[in-house]
């Protein structure tokens, strides 16, 4: 009952201090708003904690892949042990740190290089997948194509010859400017709507989902 | 088996391979395809070369490693345009794997152009706290970044002296690759702060910032390495995104062409369905 | 322009390709590198959190005397002590409190957030005039945008059946929305295929050194 009360308290001093400045809510609401940015940081603290929990137990019980558990652990470790005691403290990103050095070659490269891989699997999707089945399809389509030709500097080379408001350029910047504005500001709209109503069963505590236990 | 059917049942890994050399050559070979500027992002130049020399501007990079050949060249191109006009920048980031990448354009720039860190640019760093920072942030710069990126107290620096809210600012400029990213600024802070906005956004997110470019929420609008190339061409510094556009140029079109193969292929396979029948 | 002598590069080139190698099939070195920037990327938030919030915005202030209002600070403190024993489940209904304010936080920011930027402007934006006198193509854009959002809000109206004129008013808003998706997906082909170009480039420029950029 408590958590379902405080959620209500704050969640309503942080709407009124929307729309009354006065120090009496604003300031409560800011210290909120200090308190929220740690408490993030701590769930990501806690996230690790339960990152070394799961992979740990799946590397020490040898299930699949166990061994590259312990690469994971073991570079997981590495970091945090370079991070905290090597790297010149709040420095730890400057130039010449060994933290920034493994930042650059080691999660750079792989980070950048994983969501690469998607321009392989898009391609091979639109291959495969992509079919023009019903007359939905079909618009969809036809928007996707003026898109992707008319929005690089092919599509202005392919129809440069034309009258102005049929080049693939000039449509597709119309499109993007008018009828898909129009459905996402009607996605917008509908979906603000759902949110203020979420937000509002939330801090009135008619939806608790959030307080459930994890079983 | 039909040519169709042979097409059909293709190994997938022959289409990786032609994706990878449509990206290949074109960057060894460039063809400098000529591009043109869209509307939003000439609003998007305009709306900077409007800021008074100068002034003060907030930028906030949030976008990681994996949006980086899309968002680093509008950053960089963006540091360059206000560095040129004598404007002052605060960076700040609240993605996790950004920060060093808008710290290092900072610098680079910074050094190129003759800017003195704390006096013409400050990198307030990373904080996390999603849309909790934005309000936060719009109210007090300094009580939000108590420290800069590299651990130095913000009192420390005579920029952050001048400016510890959006009112003493000119323009918000935002690089975003998503959430938390240039909606969430919409939400947060421009209506509330009545701030000057201009979104830099990946393709995925920047169809989605069209109904505030239209509503004046946001005053321009780059959309991924094509508006990054639009831009550099805008301030007359061609750079890596104006580079990557031919290749971006050969692999749409062969994405086109998957499309329209595969729906022949599977046209022409129903018809004959529908013939036997 | 000469290849890298730099170890750090090579590095970064060996698993740029390790990764790779998973187009081919899955294999050992690209497993090693999926762990390895798994565990790479949960090291470095740590490190990052600790160092860039943690320490400036609550262990800092709070072990600094003379911080004014350090109150806030314990009680923060408490609040992020509190949080961690989720990692107990016996005492695990202690986050609670901490979630609660969380949650709370963020309910009424998005509430108020929402409901400015997302209806409010979004509704007033769509107040435009649907008759511009010697202006008929904006004219024909408005009303283009004005058919556009009403049909689409109606098509997301689920409250009464697809029938009739709602029915054909859905109709509409669905081929609008069919518009909106097909862009979408042509800005994400043209996402996906610029990440590619950044890691050629990598590979061609930083690695090789066969291509300048």
């Amino acid at each position: 009952m408590i958590p379902v009360v405080l959620t209500a308290i704050v969640g309503l001093l942080v709407i009124v201090s929307f729309f009354v400045p006065h120090g009496a809510i604003a300031e409560p609401a800011q210290i909120l708003q200090d308190w929220a940015i740690i408490i993030v940081a701590s769930g990501y603290v806690l996230g690790a904690a339960n990152v070394y929990k799961v992979n740990g137990e799946a590397a020490v019980k040898m299930q699949k892949d166990w061994l590259y558990k312990y690469v994971l652990l073991g570079s997981m470790t590495a970091m945090i042990v370079v991070g905290f005691f090597f790297s010149g403290g709040t420095e730890f990103l400057n130039e010449g740190s060994p933290f920034k050095w493994a930042y650059d070659y080691l999660y750079v490269p792989m980070q950048a290089t994983m969501f690469s891989l998607l321009a392989f699997f898009i391609a091979s999707a639109a291959f495969r997948a992509f079919r023009i089945r019903t007359v939905d399809a079909a618009l969809l389509a036809i928007a996707a194509l003026i898109v992707m030709v008319g929005r690089v500097p092919i599509g202005k080379l392919l129809t440069d010859s034309l009258p102005e408001v049929i080049q693939l350029p000039t449509m597709a910047n119309w499109l993007l400017e008018w009828p898909q504005n129009a459905a996402k500001r009607g996605i917008a709209i509908g979906a603000g709507l759902g949110v203020m109503a979420t937000g509002l069963r939330i801090i009135l505590g008619i939806e608790r989902s959030h307080m459930r236990e994890e079983a | 088996m039909a040519f169709g059917d042979r097409l059909e049942k293709l190994d997938r890994r022959w289409i990786f391979l032609v994706v990878a050399l449509l990206v290949l050559i074109p960057l060894l070979w460039p063809l400098q395809l000529p591009l043109a500027v869209s509307g939003p992002a000439k609003r998007y130049y305009d709306a900077i070369e409007a800021v008074p020399e100068g002034s003060i501007v907030v930028l906030a990079g949030d976008y990681d490693p994996a949006s980086a050949p899309e968002l680093v060249p509008m950053t960089r191109s963006s540091v360059t345009h206000l560095f040129r006009k004598n404007v002052r920048i605060i960076a700040l980031q609240l993605w996790e794997g950004g920060p060093p990448l808008v710290d290092a354009i900072l610098h680079e720039v910074g050094d190129e152009m003759g800017k003195v860190y704390g006096v013409d640019y400050v990198n307030l760093g990373y904080k996390s706290g999603r849309e909790a920072v934005m309000p936060s942030f719009g109210n007090s710069f300094s009580r939000t970044f108590p420290n800069d990126y590299g651990g130095k107290p913000v009192s420390s620096f005579p920029l952050m002296r001048q400016a510890d809210n959006f009112g003493a600012t000119a323009l918000f400029v935002n690089i975003s690759a998503g959430y938390p990213g240039t909606k969430e600024w919409v939400q947060q802070v421009q209506g509330r702060f009545q701030v000057r906005m201009v979104s830099g956004s990946t393709p995925v997110q920047a169809p989605e910032i069209y109904p505030y470019l239209q509503a004046g929420q946001v005053l321009g609008l780059l959309g991924g390495m094509a508006g990054a190339a639009e831009y550099e061409k805008s301030i007359g510094v061609p750079g890596p995104a104006t580079k990557g556009m031919d290749a971006q140029s050969s692999a749409h079109l062969f994405v086109v062409f998957l499309i329209l193969l595969g729906n022949a292929i599977y046209f022409s396979r129903r018809r004959a369905q529908q013939g036997r029948a | 322009m000469s290849i890298s002598t730099d170890f750090g590069v090579w590095v970064a080139a060996a698993l740029t390709l390790f990764i790779f190698s998973f187009l081919y099939k899955d294999n050992p070195l690209y497993k090693f590198a999926e762990h390895l920037f798994v565990g790479v990327s949960a090291g470095y938030i740590v490190v990052q959190q600790f160092w860039q919030v943690l320490w400036p915005n609550l262990l800092q202030p709070a072990t600094t005397a003379g911080t004014p209002h350090q109150w806030k600070y314990f009680v923060g403190g408490a609040l992020c002590v509190l949080l961690f024993t989720r990692l107990f489940p016996a005492a695990s209904w202690l986050s609670r409190y901490t979630i609660a304010a969380l949650i709370g936080t963020f309910a009424g920011l998005k509430v108020t957030g929402f409901a400015q930027a997302e209806v409010v402007e979004q509704v007033r934006a769509t107040m435009v005039p649907l008759w511009i006198n010697g202006d008929p193509v904006s004219s024909l854009n408005h009303l283009i945008l004005v058919v556009g959002v009403i049909t689409t809000l109606v098509f997301f109206f689920f409250s009464k059946e697809h029938k009739g004129a709602i029915g054909a008013t859905a109709r509409l808003g669905i081929w609008y929305l069919m518009v909106s998706f097909g862009a979408a997906y042509g800005f994400t082909v043209m996402s996906r295929i610029s990440l590619l170009i950044g890691r050629f480039m990598f590979l061609l420029d930083d690695w090789l050194g066969i291509a300048r950029f």
